[in-house]
């Protein structure tokens, strides 16, 4: 849920788009602080620079396009794609890098569209994978948790390497960061490596990657309470989740030494988080309840495909912004007859 | 088989042709107002494209090569081009009028349509036989409708939607169609080139 929903003034009404913001960053409390438990403060700082670049750009575009700018910018939609992309950034990137994902999808990929309500694709995520095209050094560049239990850098520190790039004292950057677990496979498996092979490294827990699985673990946590609070429906997570573990089951028994475990997959990159917190804005997904099942197993599916087959190790953030693309065509072969229409 | 998989894959999705090689775009705007529409222009464009592809190779291959007229071979497929769309009409007329009636005036727009003359020579560049000339052609055919239809329901959406006056029409469209181009960067990398 980055946006939120035509038609929902903001006011204070029980399900107003405030408060659905509100208990959506409630819910990513946990996963938010297992975060920084494992990867350190570098999330929290990211998170207040995302959400005050992202607060400023929308109130420069409510001025522009002369609305009231109080109403929309308390209403939390801002809020909640600046932290969702914050998530969905590498903790340490560069204070540039994380602003001109924010602005851009905020000015672009929102208010373009006129803002709240209306954008088709996902902001955060076309935030996201726009620096992740123009700056993939930046963007690939995640901190190892095994390095960071040794040497934490706290939050003065993690302030230093966002905004100066670089830590005070002996900390070293380079000694810090490395490839994701998900990245970390795609090289050895370029490199003729096996899957058996390349999940020794230290960067790997009993799930997914060492962090990243008890991450995964809280966004879950946050996701089945917002299913249970009612603010987002089953579908999209459910079939998000299946099409992309069938499609890890089919080629995990083909062949386990090219193939990741469905569990590793599920539990690894940005899975969780996607299924539960960007998949389901209800703006860019697919509004129909057969046309969410679709949306949703589309999702997953074109993750795994990217994940197994294309260049970027995370195929998240594209395959949302492909599915964003093809929901209203979905909505529009899935919408329930009205009674007579389309007989001749 | 796995050779025809991978150029559908790489003329669908990496290099599609309206967002990845930026070809058959003011068409593609031209007839994305509504979904109907597209869906015409879509057939229409995917017959010409397979037609043509093969026919430009076939001709290329057995009349240019062997006479040494290889730089002929932009006016040569313009020519072909034409008599495709012309030939297509006729058949069609013929064979369906339901079918002509609704592809009708999309074939003289798929006539004139850079994506159609682009595809014919892109793919002298690959080391293509003939069926595979008409696989690359039809895939590319199927990348352009696939996208179409998407974009042509987008539109229908974005008619509706608050967009600031200065952006509204042409312009709000081409943004579209950036990010489109940019989700479909993902695939980078699919098929190695």
């Amino acid at each position: 849920m980055t946006s939120s929903m035509p038609g929902f003034a903001p006011d204070s009404e029980p399900h107003s788009v405030s408060s659905i913001m509100r208990q959506v960053l409630y819910a990513l409390v946990p996963g938010i602080a297992l975060y920084v438990w494992f990867f350190g403060f570098g999330i929290v700082i990211n998170c207040l620079l995302a959400t005050s670049v992202a607060l400023v750009s929308e109130g420069i575009m409510l001025r522009l396009r002369k609305r009231p700018v109080t109403p929309f910018l308390t209403d939390g939609s801002a809020v909640v794609t600046a932290v969702l992309l914050a998530l969905a950034m590498p903790p340490y990137a560069p204070w540039w890098v994380t602003s001109i994902a924010a602005i851009f999808a905020i000015v672009i990929a929102k208010h373009l569209y006129g803002g709240l309500g209306y954008n088709p694709f996902n902001p955060a995520m076309a935030g996201y994978a726009l620096v992740l095209i123009s700056f993939p050094a930046e963007m690939t560049t995640w901190p190892l948790p095994h390095m960071l239990s040794e040497m934490r850098p706290g939050f003065i520190d993690s302030a230093m390497i966002i905004f100066a790039d670089q830590p005070t004292g002996a900390l070293k950057l380079d000694a810090l960061t490395g490839a994701t677990p998900l990245a970390h496979v795609k090289s050895e498996l370029g490199n003729m490596r096996m899957v058996s092979e390349a999940v020794g490294a230290p960067i790997f827990g009993m799930l997914g990657g060492k962090g990243w699985e008890w991450l995964s673990l809280g966004y879950l946590l946050g996701g089945v309470w917002l299913l249970y609070k009612k603010i987002i429906k089953w579908q999209i997570p459910v079939s998000m989740l299946a099409g992309l573990f069938i499609m890890a089951v089919v080629f995990y028994l083909s062949d386990p030494e090219i193939y990741l475990s469905p569990v590793f997959h599920l539990f690894s990159g940005a899975t969780m988080l996607g299924a539960f917190f960007i998949a389901t804005d209800p703006v860019t997904a697919a509004t129909t309840p057969l046309g969410r099942i679709i949306f949703g197993a589309g999702i997953g599916i074109l993750t795994y495909v990217i994940r197994a087959w294309a260049a970027y190790p995370d195929g998240l953030a594209f395959a949302v912004l492909l599915m964003n693309a093809a929901a209203p065509t979905i909505d529009h072969y899935t919408q329930p007859r009205i009674l007579g229409e389309g007989r001749q | 088989m796995s050779e025809y998989a991978l150029i559908l894959a790489s003329t669908v999705v990496v290099n599609n042709l309206v967002l990845d090689r930026l070809l058959g775009v003011c068409p593609f705007y031209a007839v994305s107002r509504k979904v109907e529409t597209a869906i015409g222009m879509s057939s229409a464009t995917l017959f010409m494209l397979t037609l043509s592809s093969a026919a430009s190779y076939l001709l290329f291959t057995y009349l240019l090569v062997p006479l040494g007229l290889e730089y002929l071979r932009i006016i040569l497929f313009i020519l072909v081009v034409a008599v495709v769309a012309g030939f297509t009409r006729w058949t069609v007329e013929g064979v369906s009028p339901v079918m002509y009636h609704l592809l009708g005036i999309f074939l003289p727009l798929a006539a004139v349509n850079c994506a159609v003359l682009g595809v014919a020579l892109l793919n002298l560049q690959q080391p293509h036989g003939f069926t595979q000339s008409a696989f690359y052609g039809f895939g590319a055919g199927l990348g352009f409708s696939v996208v179409l239809i998407f974009f042509s329901s987008l539109r229908e959406r974005l008619a509706v939607a608050d967009v600031p006056t200065p952006f509204q029409g042409a312009s709000i469209a081409l943004v579209t169609l950036g990010l489109m181009s940019m989700a479909f960067m993902g695939f980078a990398g699919l098929v190695k080139a």
